[in-house]
């Protein structure tokens, strides 16, 4: 069985800022799920390492969180992105599409392009 | 920023401790739950869908590890466990902790307590505001080999409108006498221009310091008295601004009173604790008018102008003399070659102590080096003790990094536990230590145990415990597991790179101590020989006794002005002076002539002009100048060698007469007989006197002005021809040391009750008291000597018991297969002879090295002197072989049965 690719080093943060950003207040299951949903299953996540990342996020101010009270009683705790959290999402988005499109274009050149 | 933010907040988590840890669990059971329900409706079974949801969620223990470390600061935590696992590390093992840490506390005890009397001496020299603008002046006549050739009036005022400097002032140190309030006393005063406060920056506590109207032609009345004369003569009296004190008969305005902390600058302790200012023009009656080419001996400081570097500044003052000679060329004429030159006045005041401090800073931080050394070693043994612990916690799965930090916080803990062991006892017993310290030493009263000596302390310790317990905890954590550990205990293998390392640390040790200990000999030598030096003159059962005339301003006022005046008094007190039981013998000179005994600003330096050669140059050189009468030679049995001694005849109105010694008539009269040739001398003021004065006798040289150099030209002068006004008289005789300075003081007060008494001293402490600082270098570095050899033999002693212990599976093996008892014991030696030999020879590279740098500090001794070169080298290995003995000797009586089967 071919492996599942492990998550970039760095990306997994985006990806939890990005869910913040579409989805508003999610909790930690909420956001996993989310991340599992959009990559299509191919991403390996053990959702467990999601909690000292949004810690790490918290800690640096990028999103903040709450007890909240959900459907049948239970009381999960909801993050939500903080205005420090959607200017760092900004500036990472921007860097990743430069990123890719550097990326890209290395991979369109053929070798009767160059000069 | 992200960073920091992050930081802070896990350095709060770290000090409020930890909820979220439980956060954490609560929210992973909420995850769980979640997923168990998703998993459920997608009909799984109830025990399968828990499993799902568990193997998706991942390890929940390293995840909350993971968080924990998020959260907190692993680094801190970290060290503090390592911190309290130290701790009880050493409390089980109290002997080998004992021991670090007193060698510990040894080696940065001594550094620091010679670091506390170099930060007092050499980095703070001068308690004034932005001391580096402070500069001593002096003018030289390179040309004519003069040096130190004062300013004249003109010249002062010339720098003071140079622009280079803030302010400039010209001092002459003396003494007064103080009469009128008890006891006539002898206090240290000196004369200084108006803006001499203003260069050190100091302000009186109480009226004020001097302005410009102070400068007016002649003496000022108007004075300035320390805290201390003030407390002392006048009971700290608040309303003392005003009033007049009787001063060399002249009367005097006390107009400020100095702050408790302000103490003078000066070479000399008794400069620095001058007690009374007074304003002085330094021209007009009695002084010269103001001529340019009148030049004054004193000493001038300046301070520069904020900004300007002493470089700057020697430039601008060489470009300032180049155009002062070019405007008057008569007053500096060109063979003179007239130069300014300034120093930094911080300089000036610590430059004869300087290279004794600088030998001592080394000398103890050899020691310290060995000390460390010394712990390291005890590390590096401790570890092959400790293999086992180290491979047990390997095994079970800790990181290498992780041991080493480990280790290494426990080394530390040692080097600063015996770091503030070492300032605590430095602390208690500073004021013991501070007796061992000579007077001579400039601030010795500003030596303290401060917070920036604890810092030293403990920087010192840091650097120490990094540098060299680094290494034993890498290499203690360095090991291979499975032989460790098969190896149950019996020594570790794998320790070839320790025990390389050990003997490295012995050798060097060993080294160090050699070179100590040949810096010790040859100063010890240098001190034994300037002891049995021959003085040329005999100090023994001589007491010196001070006693000094006033100097009103007005000379007519003077009771004593002529030498046929103060002939009457001397000889009264020369009389009854011979009364006083025991004593055989007296006489009487001016200060500078009591042998070793006088400040440098004492000596009487006057310009020697010889008969036939006053034309040869305008500066003639200046001669070592001694008023005594006519029994001072034989009452210090000095030896005339031709010619005459003066005589009773020899008297104020007759023709002046003088005596030379070997020296002079050397260095002044080389080939012919000085016998019958005629000098001028000069009078106070630096003026030639228009007499002629006859030399009449040439005796032996005697070193009254330094033991260590014997060839200093001197001229005496006969004190009933050319009165003097600081004196002292010399008793020969078995007398009470304690009551004779009060027996002499009765009788001189009997015939003049104003004339202060003072000092009281046996020739023999005099001379040993001038060799103090001498003897206080030599005294600590053998006593660091001592300490390095005593360090160095434990140090050898542990590697060598050490190595037996390592070796004793194979020395019981050869024993078994019938090995001679006397074969161990020297094969045991020879490791130890091996190791002192290497360190030996590396040790006297190093001697050579060092004892060239020493050269300027020993006498009478070659730096490379073979004796003791030889002889240190026979201690050391002597040292070196004693120490091995003791485990040979256990090697040799090693039971080779019990041995075996211990293993």
């Amino acid at each position: 069985m071919k492996e599942k690719p492990d998550v970039l080093q760095g990306t997994l943060a985006l990806m939890v800022l990005k869910t913040l950003d579409v989805l508003g207040p999610q909790h930690g299951y909420g956001i996993a799920r989310r991340i599992e949903q959009i990559s299509g299953d191919i991403l390996a996540l053990n959702q467990g390492t999601l909690y000292p990342l949004l810690l790490k996020l918290e800690h640096e101010g990028a999103i903040a969180s709450e007890w909240g009270a959900s459907e049948n009683n239970r009381r999960p705790r909801f993050y939500r992105l903080t205005a420090i959290g959607r200017k760092q999402l900004q500036t990472e988005t921007r860097d990743w599409n430069q990123t890719a499109a550097i990326i890209a274009r290395f991979f369109e050149v053929q070798a009767e392009d160059l000069p | 920023m992200r960073f920091l933010r992050r930081f802070f907040i896990r350095l709060s988590n770290f000090t409020a401790g930890r909820r979220a840890d439980q956060r954490l669990q609560e929210e992973m059971a909420e995850h769980l739950a979640l997923q168990t329900e998703e998993n459920l409706r997608a009909g799984m079974s109830p025990p399968e869908a828990r499993r799902q949801a568990a193997l998706k969620l991942g390890a929940a223990q390293a995840i909350r590890e993971h968080h924990h470390a998020e959260q907190s600061l692993p680094l801190a935590e970290n060290f503090l466990f390592d911190l309290r696992y130290a701790f009880r590390m050493l409390y089980r093992s109290p002997g080998f902790s004992l021991i670090a840490i007193a060698t510990m506390a040894l080696g940065v005890g001594a550094t620091t307590a010679i670091y506390s009397v170099i930060d007092a001496t050499l980095l703070h020299p001068l308690p004034y505001h932005h001391p580096s603008e402070l500069v001593r002046l002096e003018a030289n006549l390179p040309g004519v080999g003069a040096h130190d050739i004062g300013l004249s009036i003109p010249e002062l005022r010339d720098l003071q409108n140079s622009g280079i400097f803030q302010y400039v002032s010209l001092s002459f140190f003396g003494t007064n006498n103080l009469t009128g309030s008890g006891q006539p006393a002898s206090i240290a005063s000196k004369s200084v221009t108006p803006a001499y406060f203003a260069v050190l920056g100091v302000d009186a506590q109480l009226g004020r310091t001097f302005d410009p109207h102070d400068a007016t032609p002649g003496f000022n009345n108007e004075v300035v008295i320390s805290d201390g004369l003030w407390k002392r003569a006048f009971g700290a009296d608040p309303h003392i601004i005003g009033k007049t004190l009787r001063l060399d008969n002249d009367p005097a305005h006390v107009v400020g009173v100095m702050p408790a902390s302000f103490r003078d600058q000066g070479q000399t302790s008794k400069e620095r604790s001058t007690d009374l200012w007074a304003a002085c023009g330094f021209f007009g009656d009695p002084a010269p008018p103001p001529m340019r080419s009148t030049r004054f001996p004193f000493d001038t400081i300046a301070r520069l102008q904020p900004g300007l570097s002493p470089e700057a500044a020697q430039a601008r003052l060489s470009a300032l003399v180049a155009s002062l000679k070019k405007q008057y060329p008569a007053d500096y004429p060109s063979q003179g070659a007239w130069t300014l030159h300034l120093t930094p006045l911080a300089e000036t005041l610590v430059s004869n102590v300087r290279q004794s401090l600088i030998l001592l800073f080394g000398a103890v931080g050899l020691v310290l080096l060995i000390s460390s050394v010394n712990v390291a070693n005890l590390l590096l043994a401790r570890a092959s003790a400790r293999g086992r612990e180290m491979a047990v916690r390997q095994a079970l799965g800790a990181a290498r990094m992780r041991l080493v930090r480990q280790l290494f916080t426990e080394s530390l803990l040692l080097f600063v536990l015996g770091g503030i062991t070492g300032f605590a006892v430095l602390f208690c017993a500073r004021k013991f230590l501070l007796r061992f310290v000579p007077e001579s030493l400039p601030r010795l009263n500003d030596i303290s145990i401060s917070w920036g000596v604890l810092a030293f302390a403990i920087v010192v310790s840091v650097a120490a415990g990094t540098i060299f317990g680094l290494a034993p905890a890498w290499l203690t954590s360095r090991l291979n597991l499975t032989e460790t550990l098969r190896q149950e205990g019996r020594g570790s293998n794998g320790s070839r790179r320790r025990s390389r390392l050990r003997h490295a640390l012995v050798i060097g040790e060993l080294a160090l101590s050699l070179v100590l200990m040949i810096a010790a000999g040859l100063l010890l030598r240098s001190f034994w020989d300037l002891f049995q030096v021959q003085p040329g003159f005999n100090p023994t059962r001589v007491t010196v006794i001070e006693m000094s005339l006033p100097n009103p301003n007005d000379p007519k006022t003077d009771i004593y002005g002529t030498a046929t005046q103060e002939a009457v008094l001397l000889r009264e007190v020369l009389r009854r002076n011979r009364t006083i039981p025991g004593v055989e013998e007296t006489a009487v000179s001016d200060r500078a002539a009591i042998p070793l005994g006088h400040s440098q600003s004492d000596r009487g330096m006057t310009p020697l002009v010889r008969e036939g050669q006053e034309v040869r140059s305008s500066q003639p050189p200046l001669i070592d100048t001694l008023i005594v009468s006519p029994e001072y030679f034989h009452v210090l049995g000095m030896t005339l060698l031709r010619g005459r001694l003066f005589v009773d005849q020899d008297l104020e109105h007759t023709p002046l007469v003088a005596v030379i010694n070997q020296a002079a008539a050397r260095t002044y009269w080389p080939n012919q007989d000085p016998v019958g040739k005629r000098v001028r001398s000069s009078d106070d003021l630096g003026r030639a006197g228009p007499e002629w004065i006859t030399i009449v006798g040439v005796i032996a040289d005697a070193r009254t002005e330094s033991l260590a150099d014997a060839g200093i030209p001197q001229i005496y002068l006969d004190i009933y021809q050319r009165p003097a006004k600081f004196l002292a008289f010399y008793l020969r005789g078995r007398v009470d040391p304690a009551a004779i300075a009060a027996q002499v003081r009765t009788r001189i007060q009997s015939v003049d009750p104003e004339l202060p008494v003072f000092r009281g001293e046996t020739l023999d402490d005099v001379l040993s008291s001038s060799l103090s600082v001498r003897r206080f270098s030599m005294v600590m570095v053998a006593l660091f000597a001592a300490t390095a050899l005593l360090l160095a033999g434990l140090g050898i002693y542990g590697t060598i018991s050490f190595l037996v212990n390592e070796q004793s599976r194979e020395i019981a093996i050869r024993l078994a297969l019938g090995a001679q008892r006397r074969d161990i014991l020297s094969m045991v030696l020879r490791q130890g002879l091996t190791l002192a030999a290497v360190g030996a020879g590396v040790g006297l590279a190093g001697a050579f090295l060092v004892s060239h740098l020493m050269a300027g500090l020993l006498y009478g001794v070659s730096p490379y002197d073979l004796s003791i070169f030889a002889s240190v080298t026979a201690v050391l290995t002597a040292v070196a072989i004693a120490s091995s003995y003791i485990p040979a000797l256990r090697a040799m009586r090693l039971d080779p049965i019990t041995t075996l089967h211990a293993e």
